[in-house]
């Protein structure tokens, strides 16, 4: 499944790229891109852990920076 | 400015009256600490407890956290004001940056708001305000004078003059009027228009074009994982030599270690890759943006890139070079009567005839006396025969004079259309008509060799005479003539293998091209307004039917490629001045923030100007 998030708060470039690589080593994920100039996240990931795996990327993107939020 | 920024500034204003305080006060020893540790708290607290928070998900290399041990080793080995310079220049200059940032963001988001909020659907004679997306197929939508419209359709009824600027960049308004198809972004200027919806607004032309640009940034071009690469490892690498630089001098060359600390905290300082990482995709963006707003819809970043390498440029002729449009470009009368007057009779005979030929024929004709013209026959297929000044006269294909019996021997076809003119049962000679050259197509090829193309190529379906003449009055250097269209992928094939080293680039009208224009390296198509196909097949899509954008569509490639590189060399060279400095012990903090966040400001203004292409395509009107 492959589904758009906004993200608010989004505040560094550098972080949004780390951002990426942390969330594609998530089991599950196929693709991620994080556009830092329209703050939106493009995620393609398994069907059936779908929502987990969000959540997940939420918690790595926190890690990185603890501003950041995904909006859902 | 948002309420975060107006915090940050005030921070920063009341951080550096305290710190030109404590430089003014004349302390030694703990005070001294105490006057600069003030200003350094108020300016730096939110960079410290982001550190911290940092360490807690084992961030090392985090910004904040660079940035928090850089500053808080200066103040260890007594450099104060260092210190406090430091983080305040820090906080400025991000300051700046988001910014910068930001109102980047806005133009992007302001080149994009071509999407109406809502449509005045009317039902029942009544009008409702509702969502775009909430209007069916067939539903009669109601565009007001200074309105959007909001879906695709055709005027039911109404007349106005369209400004599809947002859509084509092409600022001359478009007379519309009842049955005529209309898209979806352009702007109605002066009638009421009652439109009717011919498709959902998911797959409207705004909606597609919208989509297009946003998905562009998921094409990334290669200087983009260039960089992305360059990244991952640029950190790392300069906080181990920095961890180098503050252990190797002291401990082998007998070093001082305040000042080998002092080098290796400015390393941590240019450590974040940051204008790097936020301005070359920003820059590519800026051209893919600034590139929509002329009608130049470009699918990615890495096509931008690509373009940039343009060395052959292949042309579709019919739709691409030319109209299209028929026109008479030779009169050969064989009988004893003047070129005027054989023209004049073929258009007599036709004066009736709906087809192309007849009308061009008409049209070079000029004024025509229709009482003239007596008992008209159409042969279909064939051409006409009428009675014109009350002599037999036949207008027509070969066929037609063979049917009549006449010879055509001094005749030899050449590839275009030529209409066999009979009077008085005599063979009286022939008329060529060919498709005519858009307008601006020799300038464009010209425009073309001046940005360094190294080959231009015409691939037609015409006899090789003609294609000949048109090449040559175009100036191309070469061309492919009698072409099916499935040979066209082929010719593509075999011009591919003669390239250089640059990039082949195949323009055409997107109609039935799709195989050629996704063999080739990059694939153009024109007249992109309401095609889907084209759209579909096509790397790069004009808009409208200007063959010059093909020129200008190469320019804001180089152009881009230009900006991204200036801002490569010039983030890599500040920072690898800092860091050759801090290696020959010679690295100044002060300049090291400046290679930071300063270099990150000027080449996100850097980048923005990718946005600028040429002249605004229309002063937006209110909606």
């Amino acid at each position: 499944m492959k589904k758009v998030f906004k993200m608010r708060d989004l505040d560094c470039a550098n972080c949004a790229r780390k951002m990426e690589d942390a969330i594609r080593r998530i089991d599950g994920v196929a693709d991620v891109q994080i556009n830092f100039l329209l703050q939106k996240m493009v995620l393609t990931a398994d069907d059936t852990h779908f929502d987990e795996i969000v959540e997940q990327a939420a918690r790595v993107c926190r890690k990185i920076e603890r501003h950041c939020v995904i909006l859902r | 400015m948002t309420g975060k920024q107006k915090r940050t500034s005030a921070r920063i204003l009341l951080s550096a009256i305290l710190f030109g305080t404590a430089i003014i006060l004349p302390l030694q020893g703990n005070a001294r600490l105490i006057v600069f540790i003030l200003p350094y708290l108020i300016i730096g607290a939110d960079v410290l407890w982001h550190a911290l928070s940092g360490i807690a998900h084992a961030q090392i290399f985090d910004e904040n956290f660079l940035m928090a041990l850089a500053t808080i080793g200066a103040l260890c080995i007594g450099e104060y004001p260092e210190a406090v310079a430091v983080m305040l220049f820090y906080q400025v200059g991000e300051f700046f940056q988001d910014y910068a940032v930001n109102r980047s963001r806005q133009s992007i988001a302001a080149l994009m708001d071509i999407c109406p909020d809502s449509a005045n659907l009317e039902k029942d004679g009544e009008l409702f305000s509702v969502l775009p997306d909430a209007v069916n197929v067939g539903d009669i939508i109601v565009v007001k004078p200074g309105e959007r419209i909001p879906l695709d359709g055709s005027i039911v009824t109404g007349s106005s003059s369209l400004n599809t600027a947002a859509l084509t960049g092409e600022p001359l308004p478009r007379p519309v009027s009842a049955g005529d198809e209309v898209f979806s972004g352009s702007i109605n200027e002066t009638g009421l228009l009652r439109i009717q919806v011919s498709r959902p607004f998911a797959d409207s032309t705004v909606s597609r074009i919208l989509e297009l640009v946003e998905n562009a940034s998921a094409n990334k071009a290669k200087a983009e994982h260039f960089i992305t690469r360059f990244a991952r490892w640029y950190t790392p690498c300069v906080v181990g030599a920095a961890l180098l630089v503050a252990l190797i001098p002291p401990l082998c060359l007998r070093g001082d270690w305040q000042k080998w600390l002092y080098q290796a905290l400015t390393f941590l300082v240019v450590s974040c890759p940051c204008a790097l990482v936020i301005s070359i995709p920003l820059s590519f963006f800026g051209g893919i943006g600034g590139a929509s707003r002329r009608g130049i819809l470009v699918k990615g970043g890495n096509y931008l890139e690509a373009l940039a390498d343009a060395e052959t440029v292949v042309f579709d002729k019919t739709g691409t070079l030319t109209s299209g449009n028929f026109r008479v470009t030779e009169i050969c009368p064989l009988l004893d009567i003047t070129a005027r007057d054989l023209l004049t009779y073929a258009a007599l005979a036709e004066i009736y005839s709906d087809h192309p030929i007849a009308r061009s024929l008409r049209d070079a004709a000029g004024e025509l006396d229709r009482t003239r013209v007596d008992t008209v026959h159409e042969e279909a297929g064939l051409g006409v025969r009428a009675m014109v000044d009350g002599t037999p006269v036949a207008a027509g294909s070969r066929q037609l004079m063979d049917a009549l019996c006449l010879t055509v021997d001094s005749f030899s076809e050449n590839g275009s259309t030529a209409v066999h003119v009979a009077i008085d049962n005599q063979y009286a000679g022939y008329i060529i008509i060919a498709d005519e050259p858009k307008p601006h197509t020799a300038d464009t090829i010209a425009a073309l060799r001046r940005l360094g193309i190294r080959r231009t190529v015409m691939l037609t379906g015409d006899r090789p005479a003609r294609a000949a003449q048109i090449a040559a009055s175009l100036g191309l250097d070469d061309y492919r003539a009698e072409l099916l269209p499935h040979d066209k992928v082929a010719c593509i094939e075999s011009l591919l293998t003669e390239q250089t080293g640059g990039r082949l680039i195949f323009v055409g009208d997107g109609i039935n091209d799709a195989p050629a224009l996704s063999r080739a390296d990059i694939g153009i198509a024109m007249g992109g307004l309401g095609t889907d196909a084209a759209i579909e097949a096509a790397d790069l899509v004009i808009m409208d039917d200007s063959i010059a954008k093909v020129a200008e569509a190469i320019a804001i490639a180089r152009r881009t490629r230009r900006i991204v590189r200036q801002n490569i060399i010039f983030a890599l060279s500040v920072k690898g001045l800092v860091l050759l400095a801090g290696l020959v012990g010679a690295a100044n903090m002060w300049f090291a923030v400046f290679a930071d966040v300063g270099v990150a400001l000027l080449a996100v203004v850097n980048a923005m100007r990718c946005l600028h292409t040429g002249h605004p395509a229309s002063v937006e009107q209110k909606s």
